[in-house]
């Protein structure tokens, strides 16, 4: 359920850009138990994560349920100045997608 | 919501996307190798068969390759794990937690022009290693980095 939109920060520094990027999910393992009624939750969890600068694929993050709640991602990359738009996009095991955009600073 | 319509639009959205994407020449083979999620890498359940489901079943340890974890992690669910490597033409980072039951926890497909640094969070079981293994010009390296956890991070 992606109820919260992602936050990206993308700066310059030096000749490199770094990103830093939180994405809400849940990320559930398939191993936790509902507590009241003692049934598994089913596993939840981004699957595919798509970072793209001006089109152009610059990290490709595979993930499993062994991500952390909530994951954080940072990384840095060349090529990139100031005022280009960085864009997330993520797949999850249950269909469901969101992406987010920000400008590089 | 009529989900069938929902599911049809889905379907139709992505197939329009590769469609463009693969007529504006933007499908480099990484990218199509990208497209595929590694399942037996991601069901593998030791740390060996993580690496020949990666293809690189005799890493060596290496000095360009640096594991940043706590010594001590208080809650396994949330593990800092910093990779860096100075090898030249990086493919890809993948990070391990040898004593999960499923070990490989995250692969990154790493561009090029992408610094061989990647910063995220994933959970542990119990205390183990936290493993880097790095492809970098078609061969594999790694590092370690012993990780104590107090509270395990994977089931209730």
């Amino acid at each position: 359920m992606a109820n919260k939109p992602m936050k990206i920060r993308a700066w310059v520094d030096g000749d490199k850009t770094q990103v830093k990027a939180i994405i809400f999910h849940p990320m559930e393992t398939g191993q936790r138990k509902n507590k009241q009624t003692g049934k598994l939750i089913p596993a939840h969890f981004i699957k595919e994560v798509h970072c793209e600068h001006n089109g152009r694929d610059v990290l490709t993050c595979l993930w499993s349920t062994a991500v952390s709640r909530n994951p954080f991602l940072s990384f840095r990359f060349k090529g990139a100045k100031s005022g280009d738009k960085i864009r997330i996009s993520w797949t999850d095991n249950q269909g469901e997608h969101d992406a987010g955009e920000a400008v590089i600073d | 919501m009529n989900q069938t319509r929902r599911t049809l639009l889905r379907a139709s959205m992505a197939a329009g996307v590769a469609t463009v994407a693969s007529a504006a020449g933007l499908l480099s083979p990484r990218a199509v190798l990208a497209a595929g999620w590694p399942k037996p890498a991601f069901e593998a359940e030791s740390v060996d068969s993580v690496l020949a489901a990666l293809g690189g079943a005799e890493p060596n340890d290496s000095q360009d390759v640096k594991v940043q974890a706590p010594d001590i992690a208080e809650n396994g669910a949330v593990v800092s794990v910093t990779v860096e490597t100075s090898l030249p033409n990086v493919e890809s980072i993948s990070v391990v937690a040898r004593d999960n039951t499923r070990p490989l926890a995250a692969s990154y497909l790493v561009a090029e022009g992408t610094d061989g640094f990647i910063s995220s969070r994933i959970k542990m079981r119990k205390t183990s290693d936290v493993i880097a293994v790095v492809k970098a010009n078609g061969k594999f390296y790694t590092a370690k980095k012993a990780v104590k956890v107090t509270l395990g991070g994977c089931g209730g």
